[in-house]
């Protein structure tokens, strides 16, 4: 089947969509969105989860017809999402070699446009919470998810947020001290 | 593999009248992962997100209509004070990812013994609003679950909403797993005072092959509020009485043992949290908020 849907604020099409296939599938294997990772395939990872309609969810868990007609964000267009909210016009999408957890959506109108990483990409690269980086790309539209609901999160409620993201390399403490350094530079709009 | 996709409640119940083998798929937490590690292979796969309606709720004067597909994190931000013991127990599935997609239809479609809504659906007291085109009916939560991972619902009928009866006393959801997040219940509990009827309800899951009710045990103790005039006169329940509901409480069970847990472990959880949900939801009945204070 044909599937329509904007991923990352620009419409996409994919074609020969098999019926029980995975909005995961979909966008690493025929969108060459790789950012997304397949680490589990069940729900229990989180390293897949994307924004859909704004809602974070598993794409491993959204079959692809579902996501018909829907808005998707997945981390290669997460510099751009979070421009946009910040009411910034110059942040449209993230230059390849700066996104973290996935290169940034190839040839199109973002390529190269970029103003690099979004705020809590910038705070896991500096405070140090990637490792193999394999959770990553989760983590980072999990926690931004997170900060957008909640600028001032307590640490109860950022082990809440990121409770679906497993992570096997860091330990989550340097995680933790990511999404703190996050909120706090934006409670100080830098 | 075909994709349904209807667009309103009419057309999803003509689609499944028309292939009775259709799956729905609605949040897809269950079915994605059986599709995903090729347990499953429908002919036909419905999807339910189009259909708006299956996502709204009512708060009505005795009860909540609750929509079949309203995810778990909407109850929990939204209902928590109409269904505290729902809400408990939405708390508890899973991570926030699955809980933004899964909702109480799918649970009851799916009617696993460890599905965190049945305990709490069975306390509280609810209906499941079924319809085929051939006609709508409420199954009564009792006759709901009939087997393992089996349910009451014909080939032809889809769950459109499930009614719940409003908290009229405090409520409690407890759960044993390793781990706060992302856990399958080894045993879950689910307790709801009802002091406008003066009697108690209870739900059990993962120790036996569908959830249930203790029901001796809620009887037995209806009967010991009732005889001790506790309803009145607010006064601590005796430890044999806790004790006594407990232990018939872990008599409902049949458990088995398996990955998760022992038999024997669950029989025991089960009476601990039994014992622990009745002095959480009693001391909150006895404390400043208690309905029946001042009534004659
Ligand atoms: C990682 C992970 C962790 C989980 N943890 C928990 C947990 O802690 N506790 C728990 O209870 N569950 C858990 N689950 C299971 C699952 O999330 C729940 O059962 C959830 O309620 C399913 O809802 P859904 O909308 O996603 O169902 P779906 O997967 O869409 O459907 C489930 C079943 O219900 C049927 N169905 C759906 N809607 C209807 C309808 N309107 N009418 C008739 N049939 C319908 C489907 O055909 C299917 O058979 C977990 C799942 C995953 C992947
Ligand atoms: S790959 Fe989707 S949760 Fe692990
Ligand atoms: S950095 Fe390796 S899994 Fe998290």
């Amino acid at each position: 089947m044909r599937l329509d849907f904007t991923v990352n604020g620009r419409p996409r099409q994919a074609d020969d969509v098999w019926e029980g296939e995975s909005l995961l599938y979909v966008l690493r294997e025929r969108l060459g969105l790789p950012g997304s990772k397949n680490a589990c395939e069940q729900g229990e990872c989180g390293s897949c989860t994307v924004r859909l309609d704004g809602v974070p969810v598993c794409s491993c868990l959204v079959a692809a017809g579902q996501a018909e007609g829907r808005e998707v964000v997945t981390v290669e267009g997460l510099a751009h999402y979070a421009g946009q909210r910040s009411g910034g016009t110059g942040a449209r999408g993230t230059s390849p070699d700066e996104a973290v957890g996935g290169a940034a959506e190839g040839a199109g109108p973002q390529a190269g446009e970029g103003t690099g990483p979004a705020p809590v990409q910038q705070a896991f690269i500096d405070a140090g919470a990637v490792q193999c980086g394999f959770c990553t790309p989760g983590l980072l539209i999990a926690a931004d998810a997170l900060l957008e609901l909640n600028p001032d999160p307590t640490d109860a409620d950022i082990r809440e947020a990121l409770s679906g993201n497993l992570c096997r390399c860091t330990g989550y403490e340097k995680i933790m001290d990511a999404v703190r350094l996050a909120a706090a530079r934006r409670s100080e709009g830098v | 593999m075909d994709f349904l996709r209807p667009a309103s409640w009419e057309e999803a119940l003509a689609a499944k009248a028309e292939h009775p083998t259709a799956v729905p798929i609605a949040g897809g937490t269950d079915v994605m992962v059986e599709i995903n590690f090729d347990r499953r292979r429908p002919e036909y796969l419905m999807d339910l997100n189009r259909v708006a309606d299956l996502y709204d709720w009512e708060v009505g004067e005795e009860s909540v209509r609750l929509g079949a597909s309203v995810p778990y994190s909407r109850i929990m931000e939204h209902l928590r004070a109409e269904l505290p013991g729902l809400a408990l127990a939405s708390h508890t599935v899973a991570s926030p990812q699955i809980r933004n997609r899964g909702g109480v239809g799918g649970n009851l479609g799916t009617a696993s013994p460890a599905g965190d809504a049945h305990p709490a659906l069975l306390a509280a007291g609810a209906e499941v609003e079924a319809e085929s085109v051939r006609g709508a009916r409420r199954i009564p939560i009792d006759d709901f679950y009939t087997g393992v991972k089996r349910n009451a619902l014909a080939p032809d009928e889809l769950i459109r909403a499930v009614h719940i009866k409003k908290a009229d006393g405090p409520q409690q959801y407890s759960k044993v797993g390793t781990r706060n997040a992302m856990v399958i219940a080894v045993c879950a509990f689910g307790l709801a005072l009802h002091p406008g009827t003066r009697t108690v309800r209870t739900g059990i899951g993962s120790a036996a092959p569908t959830p249930v009710r203790a029901r001796t045990a809620e009887e037995f103790l209806r009967a010991a509020l009732d005889e001790g005039g506790f309803w009145d006169n607010g006064k601590i329940i005796p430890p044999s009485v806790a004790r006594r509901f407990a232990d018939l409480c872990a008599a409902a069970c049949n458990p088995i043992d398996d990955v998760r847990g022992t038999a024997d472990y669950r029989r025991h959880a089960v009476g601990v949290m039994a014992r622990r949900t009745l002095a959480w939801t009693w001391e909150s009945y006895r404390g400043p908020g208690r309905v029946t204070e001042g009534a004659a």
